[in-house]
């Protein structure tokens, strides 16, 4: 079974540079998202590989196989697209078998498959019906029906669950994740929806303006962003950045949070260069990291006391945003375990010493 | 209280507006009367020549153009369909009439054909040139038939078939591709882009694409240029009349020779009776498809 590999890719449209000098190796069986912001180029990152739009450099790889110049048909993948784009006219099995028709297969084969996929999503009750007269999860799931038949290695989903409500987006997300781990096939999958790419993928390349910021496993996107984009980009609410300074080096590390002078203590950080004195740098604490009240001092990182500004209340959290000089800092914590706080209450927070994340403000990478 | 009185008066007050809104205002009457006229102007006409097409000739030498007829009589239609004279053949409208549908389905195969696939490609497909090739189609769709009706006579002789039902339908043909094709690439670009994708993906061939996905989707467009070629090439005189030979003319070129027969007695109700039969096709053709459209070609196909 065929791993996937961008090599070099250049993609430019007249003077407009998208893509400039990409790589990215996809292996085989892997769940991989491209996430990242509307026009990032990650649907053009799969547009190309799917051969709907063409290259202007590099070449493209499928298994050992170049498909950098081949036809979309003759590339052995099967797509997803957003809006399903299925064919109103034939009935949900003619779509099915439309699927098929590039692959040169006698009957008995054409219907074992239409059978088997339309068993796997459930939608075998249908068959004889139109798509006008199908639900939205219904044509979904008729759209990756007529991906699966397919049989190929190599599949690729243009965000398809955009256009699906809440509670089908979740449902469709379980059994699109099911079918990977049924037929272990590779998945490419193109998404800006961070909890889709959390959820679902073994790795996650996170894109921004044509350039794969980071690429690795959920956990490590999340825990190590590479830069202050991905930080920012994952979670939510989003990362709170606040500007602080190296006042001390050497055994204990501390920096000073620059608006209120509170004392960030990093021994617990692992730097991957040590700072200097005197240094700037971008602390980053995730809003749900923080806790109401006191921690023990050797976990304690961080220890804010600050009026509140507003609140926000979903369900079981409670997010307050803290004023903190000119800005605010996101705080999430379980409204079971407190009250939600009124405006103008001063709150007492603590941060954990082993969850910060340091960014340089000039390179924007992570120290 | 006061509560109450105020929701009643607000009550009254809706009960006012709806009144209001039913009045005929000045406006509106104008609009009657303008398309009052426009109706007469076209049916007062057409009253006079059905009811003189079953008139006797005697009544209708008593002249009151107006009145219905005395005496029904199926007689001049019989006579126009069958008998009546254009120039030295006295065969009826009825040779044109299988004329004109020997030149209307052949041109309409050849036009409706060409210009869907090129519709279609021009729209669907990456091509290149295809801006500059639109734009030139767009300029001969202004070009009148009159600057290269000579030319074409050339061009048509030469192929060997001027003077026969095929260089009419052919001429016919040629002539409408530009703006057929201009509504059915118009038509095509409106089709998703990603059915198009997914088709590509699925298939790859440009004929199966076409005629499994794309033709299927094509009903509504497929009716309004059916109605369209059907009325023009039916209702054309000057290309039958230039480019058809003695016993290949159609049948607007038979009713005109017929009317304009300048010997012997003008038999006004054959006359008439010959240009009903000759204008009812394209009345069938537009009360009968119109019923065809359907609602939402890509109803189901995509996100609503």
């Amino acid at each position: 079974m065929p791993d996937v590999e961008f090599r070099n890719i250049v993609k430019r449209f007249g003077s407009l540079t998208v893509l400039e000098k990409l790589n990215l190796k996809i292996a085989d069986g892997e769940f991989l998202v491209l996430l990242g912001p509307s026009g990032c180029g990650k649907t053009t990152l799969l547009n190309m590989l799917a051969g709907l739009q063409e290259t202007s450099d590099g070449t493209i790889a499928i298994g050992n196989r170049d498909v950098t110049d081949l036809d979309p048909k003759d590339r052995g993948l099967a797509m997803v697209f957003q809006s399903y784009a299925l064919y109103p006219t034939k009935t949900v099995k003619g779509n099915l078998l439309f699927g098929l028709s590039a692959q040169k297969l006698d009957k008995a084969e054409m219907q074992r498959r239409v059978e088997w996929a339309s068993k796997l999503l459930q939608i075998d009750a249908l068959l004889d019906r139109k798509p006008a007269q199908l639900s939205g999860g219904q044509r979904q799931r008729v759209a990756i029906g007529r991906a699966l038949v397919k049989n190929v290695d190599v599949f690729l989903f243009d965000e398809p669950l955009s256009n699906l409500d809440a509670k089908l987006r979740t449902e469709m997300r379980l059994e699109i994740k099911r079918l990977h781990n049924e037929l272990k096939k590779t998945i490419v999958f193109v998404t800006h929806d961070q909890i889709e790419a959390m959820t679902m993928a073994t790795r996650i390349a996170v894109m921004n303006s044509g350039v794969i910021q980071q690429i690795g496993t959920p956990d490590e996107i999340y825990e190590r962003p590479k830069n202050l984009f991905v930080a920012s980009f994952i979670g939510s609410p989003a990362m709170n950045m606040v500007p602080a300074t190296v006042v001390a080096n050497g055994g204990t590390c501390v920096a000073r949070h620059e608006p209120s002078g509170v004392p960030l203590h990093l021994s617990r950080y692992q730097f991957e260069h040590q700072p200097k004195t005197g240094q700037n740098v971008i602390a980053g604490m995730r809003p749900e990291h923080f806790s109401v009240g006191e921690m023990p001092e050797e976990a304690c990182g961080a220890y804010f006391e600050l009026p509140v500004r507003y609140t926000e209340k979903t369900g079981s959290d409670v997010t307050a945003f803290l004023e903190s000089g000119g800005g605010l800092i996101a705080v999430r914590f379980d409204s079971k375990h407190y009250h939600v706080p009124a405006a103008g209450e001063r709150l007492r927070v603590s941060y954990p010493a082993d969850k910060f994340d340091l960014f340089d403000p000039k390179t924007e990478v992570r120290i | 209280m006061t509560v109450t009185i105020e929701a009643t008066a607000f009550a009254a007050d809706r009960v006012k507006v709806k009144r209001r809104r039913r009045r005929i205002r000045g406006s509106s009457i104008a609009i009657l009367v303008f398309l009052t006229m426009c109706a007469a102007f076209v049916s007062v006409p057409l009253y006079v020549v059905i009811v003189t097409s079953f008139k006797t000739m005697d009544q209708i030498a008593q002249g009151q153009i107006f009145s219905l007829p005395t005496e029904w009589t199926l007689e001049p239609w019989r006579y126009a369909w069958s008998q009546t004279c254009a120039g030295m053949t006295c065969k009826g409208v009825s040779a044109g009439f299988w004329t004109s549908l020997k030149i209307l389905f052949p041109s309409l195969l050849l036009s409706i054909g060409v210009s869907s696939v090129t519709g279609y490609a021009l729209a669907l497909w990456k091509i290149n040139w295809a801006g500059t090739f639109l734009f030139i189609l767009f300029l001969c769709a202004f070009v009148p038939f009159q600057i290269i009706m000579i030319p074409l006579v050339v061009l048509v002789s030469s192929l060997g078939i001027f003077g026969t039902v095929w260089a009419v339908a052919l001429v016919h043909a040629i002539l409408s591709m530009p703006l057929l094709t201009l509504i059915f690439r118009n038509f095509y670009k409106d089709i998703p882009d990603e059915i198009i994708k997914a088709a590509i993906m699925d298939c790859g061939s440009f004929w199966k694409i076409f005629l499994e996905i794309i033709l299927p989707m094509s009903a509504n467009i497929m009716i309004v240029v059916l109605i369209l070629m059907i009325t023009s090439v039916w209702n054309d005189y000057l290309i039958g009349l230039t480019f058809g030979g003695v016993g290949t003319q159609p049948m607007t070129v038979i009713l005109a020779n017929t009317v304009i027969t300048s010997f012997g007695e003008v038999r006004y109700n054959v006359n008439m009776a010959a240009a009903l039969l000759t204008a009812i096709p394209p009345l069938v053709v537009y009360f009968g498809l119109g019923k065809f459209f359907v609602e939402g070609i890509t109803a189901g196909a995509i996100k609503g």
